[in-house]
């Protein structure tokens, strides 16, 4: 697999789900979930996704694996788009894509041993049961676990730790040209974060493979991510190699959610939160720029227009949404 | 390995004596499946235990009834009726035509735990399917469902069954039927309501996500954990099952006189209730004792099946 090539390519993404009104007549409303999401992934890369909670990042993943059916928008992998003559199936393109839940308990079945769990998806592929299984026991010596203790237990008797090193053997199990780590650490204990995000690079080198990485916790995207994809309300608000995005951030909201940080100096300490309120209703997001209501910098403009991702100045694959850094926008702190 | 070191010192072929007990490691738990683990914690229940064994009992004295020495049930004797407990030949006495009560309270077994077992049986398979269907695909396939089985919820059970079973006539079979027909509908909504709850959890979101048909994953993922629950359900419908015949016979709709059946018992002898007290209870004893042991079962079989016990 030669760096480089794009893997995965989003395009315009797009789910809103319906809210159920109170009252009968009521015109219907839509939870803009995501709207209009785009980005690529090169092969053997790390995108992080970051947000507040709320902002679309699981959906987002969701829409790519079609557990949910996005209402527009294209996802392409490895150049072939799903359907179509010469497109992927929806089997083949779940086989080449899979993905690890957050919670390492509820997404494996009580009543199954680990390694008939992870042989589940080759057998569903049409392997033999004794091929699958041995594969699974394979799989098991790959993410840290002794094949013959852990194979046969069930999941109430594993850690965390132990669990989530199944649930990545499981996704591991279709041989996956990307992975979808849904804040697949961070219900972990930090010991055991360190420990499984270790692995997880480990075997992104070993076996080839692509990450798409979604969490709230910004120094893990930090240390695992090749470029960050920061969301503020189901949009793209900022997309940028990872030094760029945590040390010359654009957006307004990219730099508050970089402040939010707690800081490892006891004399650099976070006195004010950088950002005040929840973030808005997303049945009805603010007009213009949805981050317009919570930003410093917000102008008439904001609320009339919304900006569109354009290139930061000085770095090309740095994009933005936000008038500021739109040249001619007309926004008073656009330094042409 | 450490569990087989264990396992040569506990037993020395040499010294040739059996292990006083054989040691498991700490932090090695021993590997079983689901079922052998339920089997195992059932045999540790003592209620559930003597239950089954009073069940047993019942059970093995009506199928082997024609073989362990009984009067005939049948043979009525004018001149002996109502005889009281202990009777020289009559060990439970005689019932309102002489015949014994032994006997008639064994062969009655027989129709009555049919009455009990067969309806369930039959509204599982069907109540689960469609509750299966109804669950896992949801939508409008769920909405026509459950909204039918909502009708017949409209009615209390046992003034539906007797609706059906009157309207189809007297009979074991339309009594079978109609407690069948009763039982369809909350069979369905548990399995249903179950299903529903599965098909949101994370696990069954992954199998999706492996690209596995609906049938691969409703086959592994979703009927071993609904089994469970419907089991026990299902085990509480017995009893409700046989009191439900039992009335059926009582008022005339289920079987018919010269049969051997709990209900039917009671309802014969209810008119000698001050003559013979104890007779005419002793039918009603025998419903109260079986439904009884089925609820207690069901309790049992409820905490045997959970896992994170």
């Amino acid at each position: 697999m030669t760096a480089g090539t794009t893997l995965l390519e989003v395009r315009n993404l797009r789910k809103y789900f319906p809210v159920r009104s109170e009252r009968v007549f009521a015109p219907k409303l839509m939870v803009q979930a995501v709207d209009d999401v785009s980005f690529s992934i090169p092969a053997g890369e790390t995108l992080g996704i970051v947000g507040e909670s709320g902002c679309g990042k699981s959906t987002t993943a969701r829409l790519l694996m079609h557990l949910i059916i996005p209402d527009a928008g294209d996802v392409a992998l490895g150049g072939r788009r799903l359907g179509g003559p010469s497109g992927h199936t929806l089997r083949e393109l779940r086989r080449q894509m899979q993905m690890v839940f957050q919670d390492s308990y509820a997404s494996l079945n009580p009543r199954l041993s680990v390694q008939d769990s992870i042989a589940f998806g080759p057998r569903a592929h049409g392997a033999a049961k004794q091929k699958a299984v041995n594969k699974a026991r394979e799989l098991l010596g790959l993410v840290g676990l002794d094949p013959a203790q852990f194979g046969p237990r069930y999941p109430h008797e594993l850690s965390g730790g132990q669990r989530q090193r199944v649930n990545i053997a499981r996704a591991l199990a279709l041989e996956p040209r990307l992975v979808i780590l849904d804040e697949a650490v961070s219900a972990l204990d930090k010991s055991v974060e360190a420990q499984v995000l270790n692995l997880l690079m480990d075997l992104k080198t070993r076996l080839g493979l692509t990450y798409l990485f979604i969490s709230h916790d910004l120094n893990v995207v930090q240390y695992v991510s090749d470029r960050v994809l920061v969301m503020y309300l189901g949009k793209v608000v900022e997309l940028g190699p990872v030094e760029d995005i945590y040390h010359r951030p654009r957006h307004p909201y990219t730099q508050a959610l970089l402040a939010s940080r707690p800081s490892m100096d006891p004399d650099v300490r976070v006195e004010r939160s950088p950002l005040s309120g929840d973030p808005p209703n997303p049945i009805n997001p603010p007009s213009g720029c949805r981050f317009r209501t919570r930003c410093a910098f917000a102008e008439a403009l904001c609320e009339r227009v919304e900006p569109a991702l354009t290139p930061a100045r000085g770095a090309r694959a740095h994009v933005v949404a936000c008038h500021m850094h739109i040249s001619g926008s007309g926004h008073n702190r656009e330094s042409a | 390995m450490e569990s087989e070191r264990n396992v040569t010192l506990a037993f020395d072929p040499r010294s040739g004596h059996a292990p006083a007990a054989v040691e498991v490691p700490v932090g090695m738990p021993r590997h079983r499946t689901y079922w052998q683990g339920v089997r195992r914690r059932l045999l540790r229940d003592p209620f559930t235990m003597i239950c089954a064994a009073v069940l047993l009992l019942i059970a093995g004295a009506a199928v082997f009834a024609p073989w362990i020495g009984l009067v005939d049930p049948h043979t009525s004797d004018s001149a002996r009726r109502l005889l009281p407990m202990g009777s020289p030949g009559h060990l439970l006495g005689t019932d309102e035509l002489g015949r014994d009560m032994l006997a008639r309270l064994i062969y009655g077994g027989r129709l009555s735990l049919t009455m009990g077992l067969l309806p369930v049986i039959i509204a599982l398979v069907i109540g689960g399917t469609l509750g299966l269907i109804a669950g896992f695909l949801g939508g409008r396939i769920n909405m026509l469902i459950m909204r039918v089985t909502d009708v017949f919820y409209a009615f209390p059970s046992i003034l539906l069954a007797v609706a059906i079973a009157g309207a189809l006539g007297a009979g074991v079979r339309n009594a079978l039927l109609a407690i069948t027909i009763v039982f369809i509908p909350p069979l369905t909504r548990v399995t249903e309501s179950v299903t529903t709850q599965l098909r949101s959890m994370d696990f069954v979101e992954a199998a999706r996500a492996s690209g596995a048909s609906t049938f691969a994953i409703v086959r592994t993922h979703v009927l071993g954990n609904v089994m469970g629950p419907i089991f026990v359900y299902a085990t509480v419908l017995v009893s409700v099952s046989i009191v439900i015949s039992a009335g059926l016979s009582f008022i005339g709709l289920g079987a018919s006189s010269p049969a051997a059946e709990w209900g039917l018992m009671l309802n014969t002898l209810r008119e000698s209730i001050f003559l013979a007290p104890v007779n005419a209870i002793l039918p009603g004893f025998m419903i109260f004792i079986t439904s009884m042991c089925f609820n207690l079962i069901s309790d049992g079989l409820r905490s045997a099946m959970d896992v994170r016990l």
